[in-house]
């Protein structure tokens, strides 16, 4: 095979390369090339990453969620909710506040174990369809979601219609006879604690694992 | 004393005589200031070479049976020029702040003269750029013009779609009235839904857990500053390959074949 052409050799010397050093296996030329293409590729990552970090941060921050006091024990009864408004987000004004129905743990409705955090039950208002505010119907006994129809029950368990998970709750305590509202939380259809989710995103069976919980907003610890 | 002649006055002192020969440059006050336009295009031609680009993008052949369904790329462009200029004008007057942003878009419609015209057109004309572009993409489609070599254009014309539904969806967000806070809450939550990445997708979107004090300014800084960018960076890019690979005739435009097509008597030689 006389015209197959001879392998070039690694070292630019035997390739002929004008001003090649002994050993040498990359030309100035490829070497400059390299070294300009990285600085750019550092110079961007430079303002790219922290730019990047900086809109991401918020994913990885603990948001504060302080207790606050809604009222005396004596305003709340164990046969239905009376409404409450809580601050979620400070400093933005009604954009940042939500109603909360707040009840007494009453054994003849609620199957969960009793702990110090549900002596009274505070239901959220966030629809667990899509995030819109239900009310609840005394007459019905129903939380009704004016969206798309979703309806639970007392309980707060799903009755009907598109809602993925019985409606959030938030942690109560007693100080001094007031009744305090601490974090949110949610709860599959046995009503099992799980640390908050979005709406729209079920807990039951495999449900947990696809919608992760987030750093932003766990449940306390061990209950 | 012998009386000397006056030489006759114009009568239009604007109007000088005609020189002789057209090398002597141009006549009259018109043709000064068409010359003036010339020589300034020329000064800038000269050293930008840019009117054969021009040439190449806009005097362009196209095909026999081109009609009016042809302009819904340019109307959607137009839509979308409307949207940054009226935008443009509407930053100057609103505050993207969760407790000034409702207040900032009552001044713009009650107290700015013609607020309440440049704010319609931004509302409305979000409404017609999708309109448009959705006929634009129908007509694409039906025409066949997606097809070989023109693929990457429509790949790159989904991905403008894609951006002008996000455009709609973060506008949407900005008059912080009531209608636009719950759609939003709702808006996040769908794209929570997406199983693993949902989740922090919408608290990426909201900038935390709940709907707080940075969301608006971020959806605000996502409306105006990111997506448009890209946006006119891709249609760039989108009208680049049109002026180079050309539209298509109509389906119905059947293509003309050979002159004659003959059969020969091929023989192959051993």
């Amino acid at each position: 095979m006389a015209d197959r052409k001879e392998p070039k050799s690694k070292y630019t010397a035997d390739r002929q390369t004008p001003g090649a050093f002994e050993g040498e296996t990359v030309t100035r030329r490829r070497a400059m090339v390299v070294a300009g293409q990285a600085a750019g590729g550092v110079a961007a990552a430079a303002f790219v990453l922290p730019a990047l970090g900086f809109a991401m941060g918020p994913i990885f921050e603990k948001e504060d969620q302080p207790w606050q006091a809604v009222g005396k024990v004596d305003e709340f009864n164990d046969q239905s909710y009376v409404p409450r408004t809580i601050t979620l987000v400070a400093g933005i004004g009604d954009a940042g506040k939500s109603t909360v129905y707040i009840r007494k743990y009453n054994p003849q409705l609620d199957t969960e174990p009793r702990d110090e955090y549900n002596n009274y039950i505070a239901i959220s208002t966030l629809c667990m369809h899509l995030g819109c505010p239900v009310r609840f119907t005394a007459a019905a006994q129903r939380f009704i979601c004016p969206c798309h129809g979703g309806v639970y029950d007392i309980v707060g368990k799903v009755a009907g219609g598109p809602p993925v998970r019985p409606l959030d709750r938030f942690y109560t305590r007693l100080e001094k006879n007031a009744v305090l509202i601490g974090p949110r939380f949610s709860v599959n259809s046995e009503l099992q604690r799980f640390s908050p989710r979005d709406p729209g995103e079920p807990l039951d069976g495999v449900g947990q694992y696809l919608y992760p919980s987030r750093p932003s907003m766990r449940k306390i610890p061990g209950t | 004393m012998a009386k000397i002649k006056l030489p006759p006055v114009p009568s239009n002192p604007l109007s000088s005589p005609k020189r002789p020969g057209k090398e002597y440059g141009p006549s009259g006050a018109r043709g000064h200031a068409a010359e003036a336009g010339v020589s300034a295009v020329d000064w800038i031609d000269e050293r930008t070479s840019l009117s054969g680009g021009l040439r190449w993008a806009m005097f362009r052949k196209v095909p026999k049976g081109t009609n009016w369904f042809y302009t819904l790329g340019s109307a959607t462009m137009f839509a979308f020029l409307s949207q940054a200029v009226t935008g443009v004008f509407l930053a100057m007057y609103y505050d993207p702040s969760a407790t000034r942003a409702y207040e900032s878009i009552q001044y713009i419609n009650n107290n700015v003269f013609l607020g309440e015209f440049v704010h319609g057109m931004h509302r409305w004309g979000s409404s017609v750029m999708v309109i448009l572009i959705f006929l634009h993409m129908g007509r694409t489609f039906f025409f066949g013009a997606y097809k070989y070599p023109r693929e990457l254009n429509w790949v790159i014309g989904v991905a403008l779609l894609v951006m002008t539904m996000t455009m709609s969806f973060s506008g949407y967000l900005l008059p912080f009235d009531q209608r636009s806070y719950w759609a939003t809450i709702v808006g996040v939550n769908i794209n929570g839904t997406g199983p693993l990445v949902g989740p922090y997708l919408s608290e990426f979107l909201r900038a935390g857990p709940y709907f707080g004090a940075t969301t608006l300014s971020r959806f605000y800084a996502i409306h105006m500053l990111m997506v448009p960018g890209a946006i006119a960076a891709l249609m760039g890019f989108h009208l680049y390959l049109v002026a180079k690979l050309g539209t298509t005739a109509p389906p119905w435009i059947k293509a003309k074949g050979p002159e004659k097509l003959s059969e020969e008597k091929v023989t192959v030689e051993a």
